[in-house]
């Protein structure tokens, strides 16, 4: 579904259709905000993502163990002792090395919130700048970056994505690093379509003659203009960012352990389940679909809010 | 042979309702050529649509389409099929998306008439040629296997003609032929049709904005406004004296080329709201020669003319 | 046509010398190696070691020497880890198995997709469309990750139809589930775009003429509709083959087929540099490949892009 949504962003005629319009007028931003507020699934969505961030943050304190601390009365008994259970305070249970699931949940989410919602941004950021230069320079700039793209998406990221990893440490920052790298391609090439078209208007040519410089031009000028299309790219990388974390930490060249990530957690509750010790998988990837839902429906709704014509 | 009784013709939209044709009634003769003129959204096309039962899903339509005896609106799709092509042939406006860029034009002549009168591939392939000839494709032995990007605008739009003539059926349905193309071409297809109708006797129903295309090949006239009929008329009376201010109107924005002094004027206002069925004139909101009643009433088809004013009152 | 696909061809070349120059550089700059490990080697040993492999040489020697290599011998050296194996040995072994669930899955992935999106489009708001509508959003949000723990939750710890993992020489039983897998995203997002394609074509100009025929339904649809409603699924196609040897990684490692991404991750713990170097080539190299032959495909169907390529 991602997928078609991109396509559209990314087709030749779509950039003309919508360069059409000025969209950064204040009124635009307002019509927007409250096309989502319409959206009764999408504000939902918004709650249940507050609510998973509120966890992430604050689930700590409701926590009787910390996330490394092993049970010991429970180690050698888990399948009997080690479920969810509210006397012994593992409200989630405990995972295979008798650690506390609910505190492990809590702070997997937060590594997957947080490489999540920086990562990705970040990402859209540094692929619409290039893009944004790209379309405005153009000439060789945009032929060598054109040609990087289409490189480096006919290239499996995954290849990159676990030699890195393998080599440059696990650690979060690595972590964040690396999904900047492998995704610098979001949002450009929608952004460069974008640019090129406003680059021809009046009211660029008129800041050129005013003798603004071409930086100034791009981001004073052209910047407001592309921002609801890298709101809604952004909404489409952040959960797409989060998959791949989960991904390659599930291919076990993900965070460090003791650190955990939801994606780290699903491939131990999933490793366990013959077992019988199915809350281990079942909680984390509950969280998991919750956020990837809510992330969905407000996506959906943001796309509907700022590019209301193709409904 | 072709006759519309009280057609009307509404489209459920996610506004509401919009009412295309409101109580149309015309017919056609055999050999005939009768033209139906109007502005866009004024529902020509969609009578046409109608006859050949095309209309879209949220269509509702009322009223009769006669042919030969049998009411088209009330036969199924089926029995459609029979009729489509074999009886009535139908031409639509843009030859660049009206055939089918996948399939070489051969393919899309020859299916006709494997289909309808079950020729062998062999035969389809001759009828082909013959009628690619009749509507003057030069070379088309060599361009058969051709697809429909290898041709100009006007040679495709000769394709289209070629299609509608494969089974030679008694009428056509001419939606706007000329509307895409450049103006030399246009005059050229013109003038194929023309011969064309002429040669096979075929009737013809010309459907289009343009009232200087009428003025050469129909016979009649059927003016649209608002989904209802204007005027009627013979061409040669309707240029003459035209009847209805709308009338009026649009021959007054057709260029003259015999009096270049003779300024072009353009109708005021903008086309009318179809949400609701019209209760008056629906060109008096702009209808230079408008008087009270003409908000109130409305007005019905008689002699021809659907205005409330006598003819020898308006300026 | 023989032009366009050897000037493809040509592009390949300069982009896998990039992707080797680039990797190669990356993992010999990163710290640690192959031969590292928490009791360190002897020194004398040590250098007995990288002799033995060629690794006392400079490092552009070395990567001259293994470019020259595949070239003269399609030879991509020894393994670093794995003693007495090859590269060459590890693909042999692996690659194979990949590839043959690999193309079940995309049979699964256009078997099912394509129908399924062709018969929600022609009943448009039907029951399939819903379906589908569900099936996507579901696979948007069970990526194979989280979709294959529940497969063999259901068919073999709940069921016991099917075996949770391994190949035994790649009998059916071991093949359905990694193809699912690994397919059932990209099978519902290949019938989203079938079913959009199809309506947008059958809403076309192009099928109103075809219905002004009066030809019969079946007829328009097979004949006129089908071709034009299938190109964007078939560019699509592209894409989705890369993004399904991505998903092929997992799906080893998952049901421990015995496939090569096994081996790349095991490669990447252990620093194999040549087992990672020549995995990541195969990769890419398969990449190109389905890429180029979904667009060759293309060029042959399409009559406009095929006038424009000769």
């Amino acid at each position: 579904m991602i997928g078609a949504v991109k396509r559209r962003l990314n087709s030749a005629n779509f950039a003309d259709e919508r360069a059409g319009e000025m969209v950064a007028s204040r009124s635009f931003w307002a019509d927007a905000g409250r096309r989502f507020l319409r959206n009764r699934m999408a504000v939902f969505s918004v709650g249940m993502l507050s609510v998973l961030v509120l966890f992430a943050i604050f689930g700590n304190l409701f926590s009787r163990w910390s996330f490394e601390e092993i049970d010991w009365n429970v180690l050698g008994r888990i399948k009997q002792d080690g479920g969810p259970s509210l006397e012994n305070g593992h409200w989630f249970g405990v995972d295979e090395l008798g650690r506390d699931l609910y505190a492990r949940v809590v702070q997997g989410t937060r590594t997957s919130l947080l490489v999540g919602f920086i990562a990705g941004p970040v990402s859209v950021i540094l692929g619409a700048t290039l893009g944004a230069l790209s379309g405005y320079y153009g000439g060789r700039f945009d032929r060598t970056v054109l040609g990087a793209y289409t490189i480096w998406l006919a290239i499996p990221y995954i290849i990159f994505f676990v030699v890195w990893q393998a080599f440059f440490g696990r650690s979060m920052s690595q972590m964040i690093l690396v999904i900047i790298l492998v995704n610098w391609t979001a949002g450009l090439l929608i952004v460069r379509g974008q640019v090129m078209m406003l680059k021809n208007r009046e009211f660029v040519d008129a800041a050129r003659m005013l003798g603004m410089s071409d930086l100034a031009i791009i981001f004073r000028h052209l910047a407001p203009n592309v921002l609801w299309v890298v709101v809604i790219y952004t909404s489409l990388v952040i959960p797409e960012v989060i998959m791949m974390e989960s991904l390659v930490s599930f291919l076990g060249v993900g965070i460090q352990e003791p650190n955990t990530s939801l994606g780290a957690l699903l491939s131990e509750g999933a490793s366990t389940m013959t077992f019988g010790t199915l809350w281990q998988l079942g909680f984390p990837a509950a969280i998991f679909v919750l956020a990837q839902v809510s992330l969905f429906y407000i996506g959906d709704g943001l796309r509907d809010a700022l590019d209301p014509k193709e409904r | 042979m072709l006759s519309v009784e009280n057609l009307h013709i509404r489209f459920r939209t996610g506004d509401g309702l919009v009412h295309a044709v409101n109580d149309v009634s015309f017919s056609v003769d055999a050999g005939s050529r009768l033209a139906v003129v109007g502005e866009s959204g004024s529902g020509k096309s969609q009578i046409a649509l109608a006859i050949m039962g095309l209309l879209a899903k949220n269509a509702e339509v009322e009223g009769r389409i006669m042919w030969d005896g049998q009411d088209l609106l009330a036969t199924s799709n089926r029995e459609m099929n029979r009729i489509r092509a074999r009886e009535i042939g139908i031409i639509f406006q843009d030859p660049m998306s009206s055939l089918n860029p996948y399939m070489t034009i051969e393919r899309q002549l020859t299916e006709i008439v494997e289909h309808h009168e079950g020729m062998s591939r062999r035969a389809a392939r001759a009828r082909a040629l013959e009628v690619m000839d009749a509507v003057r494709i030069p070379d088309a032995k060599a361009r058969l296997r051709a697809y429909p990007h290898e041709f100009s605008g006007g040679m495709r739009q000769r394709i289209v003609i070629a299609m509608a003539l494969m089974c030679q059926p008694k009428l056509i349905l001419a939606d706007e032929p000329t509307t895409a193309l450049d103006v030399t071409v246009q005059a050229q297809i013109m003038q194929l049709l023309q011969d064309v109708q002429s040669d096979l006797g075929t009737s013809v129903v010309l459907i289009t904005h343009d009232l200087g295309v009428v003025a050469g090949f129909c016979e009649d006239v059927l003016v649209l406004y608002g989904g209802r009929v204007m005027e009627t008329a013979k061409t040669m009376a309707l240029f003459d004296q035209p009847g209805h201010p709308y009338t009026r109107g649009l021959l007054r924005a057709v260029p003259n080329i015999e009096d270049p002094s003779d300024a072009l004027t353009a109708i005021p206002g903008s086309p009318p709201n179809q949400h609701r069925f019209p209760v008056a004139c629906p060109f008096a909101p702009r209808c230079a020669d408008v008087v009270d009643t003409c908000r109130e009433t409305l007005p019905q088809l008689r002699d021809g003319r659907a205005c409330l004013r006598p003819i020898e009152e308006l300026t | 046509m023989l032009n366009y696909t050897l000037r493809r061809l040509l592009m390949v070349i300069p982009t896998l010398l990039i992707l080797v120059i680039f990797a190669f550089y990356l993992m010999r700059l990163a710290p640690g190696g192959p031969f590292t490990s928490e009791r360190p080697l002897p020194p004398a040993v040590m250098a007995n070691v990288l002799e033995r492999y060629g690794m006392d040489e400079p490092l552009y020697v070395q990567l001259w020497t293994y470019i020259k290599n595949i070239i003269c011998c399609f030879d991509f050296g020894p393994s670093f880890a794995q003693k007495d194996r090859t590269v060459n040995d590890v693909i042999a072994q692996g690659f194979p198995v990949t590839l043959t669930y690999g193309f079940w899955s995309a049979v699964f992935v256009l078997a099912l997709g394509v129908p399924l999106g062709i018969i929600a489009a022609l009943r448009h708001n039907g029951f399939w469309d819903y379906t589908m509508t569900g099936l996507a959003i579901f696979s948007q949000i069970f990526p194979n990750f989280v979709l294959a723990p529940l497969l063999v939750l259901l068919f073999t710890l709940s069921w016991g139809l099917l075996p949770g993992g391994g190949w035994n020489g790649g009998q059916w039983q071991y093949i359905v589930m990694p193809a699912i897998a690994l397919g059932t995203s990209y099978m519902a997002s290949v019938a989203r775009l079938t079913r959009g394609s199809m309506l947008e074509v059958l809403g076309s100009p192009y099928i109103r003429t075809a219905r002004a025929k009066g030809l019969p339904e079946r007829t328009i649809i097979l004949r006129h509709a089908l071709k034009p409603a299938l190109l964007p699924t078939l560019t699509y196609m592209g894409p989705v083959f890369v993004y399904m040897i991505t998903g092929s990684v997992f799906v080893d490692v998952f049901f421990s087929t015995g496939g090569i991404g096994q081996d790349f991750i095991d490669g990447a713990y252990s620093r194999d540099y040549s087992i990672l170097l020549g995995l990541a080539i195969l990769y890419a190299v398969l990449t190109f490949a389905l890429t180029l032959a979904v667009d060759l495909l293309y060029a042959w169907i399409d009559p406009k892009v095929r006038a424009g390529l000769s």
